[in-house]
């Protein structure tokens, strides 16, 4: 384990490095690291009974920074893991252009970010790798260099900017207060009257950075705006990022912060999400619209880990059954996400836009890239067998469990909403038509539709991902943040 | 008296960020700024923190002023009105007042200071900032070197397709007699002195790879201002090695620690050992010196461009 | 005693650079003031370091590390600020146009 930490934190970094060197070997760099990484996460889940600590360079908290894996570390460095290798595959960029030249670096040194902010314990560092995170994100959105991109980039750079000055304030008063940026001193801390203020400025400026609903105008235009395979990392997997510092905070390091007012908020703004990211969804003409407002609505189902895990002990007998949940509507969406965007690029190089019109017929010119929308839309939707099923049957059941069934009205009414704006496309898709569209081969559609299978083999196949998910699960998700 | 001081200079610090804020036109405002950066940088000086004081100085002030400065050279003047000004004085005020409780309302002192006076000199510096920086929090240092990669990837990534592969920033043109080809000639090397001490003596002293390499960066700006020499091009697999040469040791010490690990005891990821910490954080602040310097030079000089 | 006073007009800081963030529309003052923010937090942050009598090490290096990765987004931020006004004729984001 003290090698295969380091590897999951460096290898990224070194192939970013080595991509920076030599432009043209971008996509052989990029494969490579997908290699190593999948081969360090397997040794790692097999071997993964309890958590794993590493103090880098020796140097123990409070003094040096931590490294630590538990279970959902585990499942969030898999789905990067995962989507990075789907999106790397499928990425077209060749030769030492521009474009190429900076996409395989960005990509990879954005992999970094993601798995330093799993792998990571501590305050400060948890805001370098959002700020690394954020700048090659805000990049690659402004990669095409169109000026809507270009817009686009700056307004989600405005926010991210926003987001990441309030996160970085709450730091600090929290190391003002505590002499501690660990995450694991905060529980046993000595309380002062600060620290619901430096908490409260740590979570807006997480959510700023997720875009939970009203934080979320810079989300759809920056990832509609971008490449597909960027759009695909921009949505399936940079969100998660904050929305995990989230979870560690509020259910690791300061549970006993939580009060009804605040989870009922969360659960609020979460429902209103949902609500509105899936209306808006239903509006849009164009697939990757669709695609990135539907992103803004399934991050609103994250937040009701707040009040179906946060009330906990005998009010929510399945608070762990809705915390187990909601990480394993992360973890579908993220799949199914990937898998939807790459399709939106196969048919927007296919058909030279991305109307829904413009798919009629796409049945039978991309048989597979249909096949895989599909697939991703049944778990978008919430569909039995997919993963999406199986968290929202988590967080539903603990909603009535716990007597709170309006809990259960976003995701049922999401659903619904998920089913009208994904009918359309597929609808078109479908449509008995000669399609309009340039062949596709047959390689580039397997690499969504390998990404839409995963997101159904996680419902069909639950059991080892909630039985790793159980492995240091904080225990305030059973027993409730208050 | 001093505390007299410390007033006059917060008040000073106060008004210049008040001008930068509402200035009325935007190059005011910037020059607004780099004043307060400098009146920053003496309040650092306050507070005993010379390491920060010359970071701001050089970073927050300088090269983020010549960055403003440089990019309003570019912008047409154009009308400057800002929104409404109600809800932004709000949440402005609301979050100073916030703040300013949260300070009067903070424990004594809870700091980590004499941990890492303990700590430091087996770590191979003296100066504990350089110790917290290089060795307790070395993957911090490490990250924030690759941050500042990534912004030069974005930066160069936002080049127009047609001026791909030239070099950095606008093409100069500098009369070989001016001033700046004058000070071109005489500042570089007084400057390469100063950056290159600042980086030797920061294991003992303030002083460190960030701010040595700002200095380097600010000398070889002015040197390609001047006209003196090329920069090369962005596609130049020199230029490239130079970039990642600080952050590449840096991995690949980190990394071998990793290795050996595996069958010595005390060996870690990111450990140097003890008995070389302090030459070997020495080279590693050499290489970072040098490799924060031509990213800095280069962020600053922004994309290729083939036109003015 | 002195400590504080820096400290409170780090908070002040922070204040007067949300204002001009939230209230300016021009993209480059919006980034002049988000450095304002960060060396207030800053100076924030090193004034509560330095309450003991012996400056906090820890916040120094905290500091010089955001100072980089501030001046990082800066320069990005500057660019993109730069590519748009080529490519649209523009300083400010399409909500903010008069």
């Amino acid at each position: 384990m003290s090698l295969i930490l380091p590897l999951l934190a460096a290898v990224p970094l070194l192939g970013a490095i080595a991509a920076v060197l030599a432009p043209r070997a971008g996509k052989g760099i990029g494969l490579g690291v997908a290699i190593v990484l999948l081969a360090a996460l397997a040794v790692l889940v097999g071997g993964l009974n309890t958590p794993v600590v590493l103090p880098l360079g020796g140097w123990e908290p409070p003094l040096g920074i931590a490294l630590r894996v538990d279970g959902l570390a585990a499942a969030f460095l898999g789905l990067a893991a995962v989507v990075m290798t789907g999106v790397l595959i499928a990425a077209p960029y060749r030769g030492a252009g521009r474009e190429a030249a900076a996409f395989w670096p960005l990509a990879l040194l954005l992999w970094g970010a993601l798995n330093a902010i799993f792998l990571s314990r501590d305050l400060f560092n948890l805001y370098v790798g959002l700020e690394l995170l954020t700048l090659a994100a805000v990049a690659l959105a402004a990669l095409s260099g169109s000026a809507g991109a270009l817009a686009a980039a700056i307004r989600y750079m405005v926010f991210a900017l926003m987001g990441s000055l309030l996160f970085l304030l709450g730091v600090a008063l929290t190391y003002a207060a505590h002499g501690a940026l660990d995450l694991a001193a905060l529980p046993g801390r000595n309380p002062q009257p600060t620290d619901a203020l430096a908490a409260g400025l740590m979570t807006a400026g997480l959510l700023v950075k997720t875009a939970l609903f009203p934080f979320h105008a810079w989300l759809a235009p920056a990832h509609s705006g971008a490449p597909a395979p960027a759009s695909a990392m921009l949505s399936a997997l940079v969100p998660k990022a904050s929305f995990y510092i989230l979870l560690r905070l509020w259910f690791e390091a300061l549970p006993d912060l939580g009060r009804p007012g605040f989870l009922w908020l969360m659960g609020a703004l979460g429902t209103a999400a949902i609500l509105y990211g899936g209306v808006m969804a239903l509006r849009q003409a164009r697939l990757k619209l669709v695609i990135a407002y539907s992103t803004v609505a399934q991050i609103g189902y994250l937040f009701l880990v707040f009040p179906l895990a946060g009330g906990g002990g005998a009010a929510q007998p399945w608070a762990a059954g809705a915390w187990t949940g909601v990480v394993f509507h992360a973890l579908a969406h993220g799949l199914a996400k990937a898998a939807m965007f790459l399709c939106a690029g196969l048919w927007l190089a296919a058909a030279g836009n991305d109307r829904i019109e413009a798919l009629r017929g796409a049945a039978r010119a991309t048989p597979m890239a249909v096949f895989a929308f599909a697939l991703a839309a049944i778990s978008l939707m919430g569909l039995p067998p997919s993963g999406g099923f199986t968290a929202k049957y988590l967080m539903v059941t603990s909603a009535f469990a716990a007597g709170a069934p309006y809990w259960a009205l976003g995701p049922l009414l999401g659903g619904l909403l998920a089913a009208a704006y994904l009918y359309r496309p597929i609808a078109a898709a479908f449509a008995p038509v000669e399609p309009e569209l340039r062949p596709v081969p047959r390689g580039q559609q397997a690499v969504p539709l390998a990404l839409a299978l995963g997101a159904i083999v996680l419902g069909l196949a639950s059991a080892p991902p909630f039985d790793l998910l159980q492995i240091g699960r904080p225990e305030a998700a059973a027993r409730g943040v208050e | 008296m001093t505390l007299a001081f410390d007033l006059v200079l917060c008040a000073m610090i106060v008004g210049a960020a008040i001008c930068a804020a509402v200035a009325g036109t935007i190059f005011a405002a910037a020059v607004f700024f780099i004043v307060y950066g400098i009146f920053v940088s003496l309040a650092w000086l306050r507070l005993d923190a010379f390491d920060v004081a010359l970071a701001e100085a050089a970073m927050g002030a300088g090269l983020t002023g010549i960055l403003l400065l440089r990019a309003l050279g570019r912008m047409p003047a154009s009308e400057d009105r800002p929104g409404p000004a109600l809800a932004p004085a709000l949440a402005g005020a609301g979050l100073a007042l916030a703040l300013g409780w949260a300070f009067l309302a903070l424990p004594e002192s809870a700091g980590l200071g004499p941990v890492v006076r303990n700590a430091a000199p087996g770590a191979g510096a003296e100066n504990p900032v350089t110790a917290v920086l290089l060795a307790f929090r070395a993957w911090d240092t490490l990250l924030e070197t690759i941050v500042l990669l990534a912004a030069l990837l974005g930066v160069w990534a936002l080049s127009r397709d047609e001026a791909w592969g030239l070099p950095p920033g606008l093409p100069q043109r500098v009369r070989p007699d001016g001033v700046l080809a004058g000070f071109g000639r005489i500042l570089p090397p007084i400057g390469a002195v100063v950056g290159v001490y600042l980086v030797w003596a920061g294991t003992s002293r303030p002083g460190g790879a960030f701010q040595g390499g700002t200095v380097l960066a600010a000398v070889a700006l002015l040197v390609s201002m001047a006209g003196l020499a090329q920069a090369p091009r962005v596609t130049s697999g020199a230029l490239r090695l130079v970039l990642v040469a600080g952050p590449l040791v840096f991995l690949g010490m980190a990394f071998i620690g990793a290795v050996l690990s595996l069958w010595q005891p005390g060996a870690a990821f990111l450990a140097l050992p003890e008995a070389h910490a302090k030459s070997l954080i020495l080279g590693i602040e050499l290489m970072l010196t040098l490799s924060i310097a031509v990213t800095l030079a280069a962020l600053v000089a922004g994309p290729p461009e083939d036109r003015a | 005693m002195n400590v504080t006073v820096l400290g409170l007009c780090g908070a002040l800081l922070v204040g007067i650079g949300v204002f001009a963030f939230l209230w300016q529309r021009h993209l480059l003052r919006r980034v002049l003031a988000f450095n304002v923010i960060g060396s207030g937090i800053f100076l924030y942050l090193g004034a509560a370091g330095a309450r003991g009598g012996a400056a906090d090490p820890v916040p120094h290096a905290l500091i010089i590390t955001g100072i980089v990765v501030a001046l990082s987004a800066s320069a990005l931020a500057v660019a993109l600020v730069l590519a748009h006004l080529h490519a649209s004729s523009a300083t400010r984001l399409p909500e903010d146009e008069p």
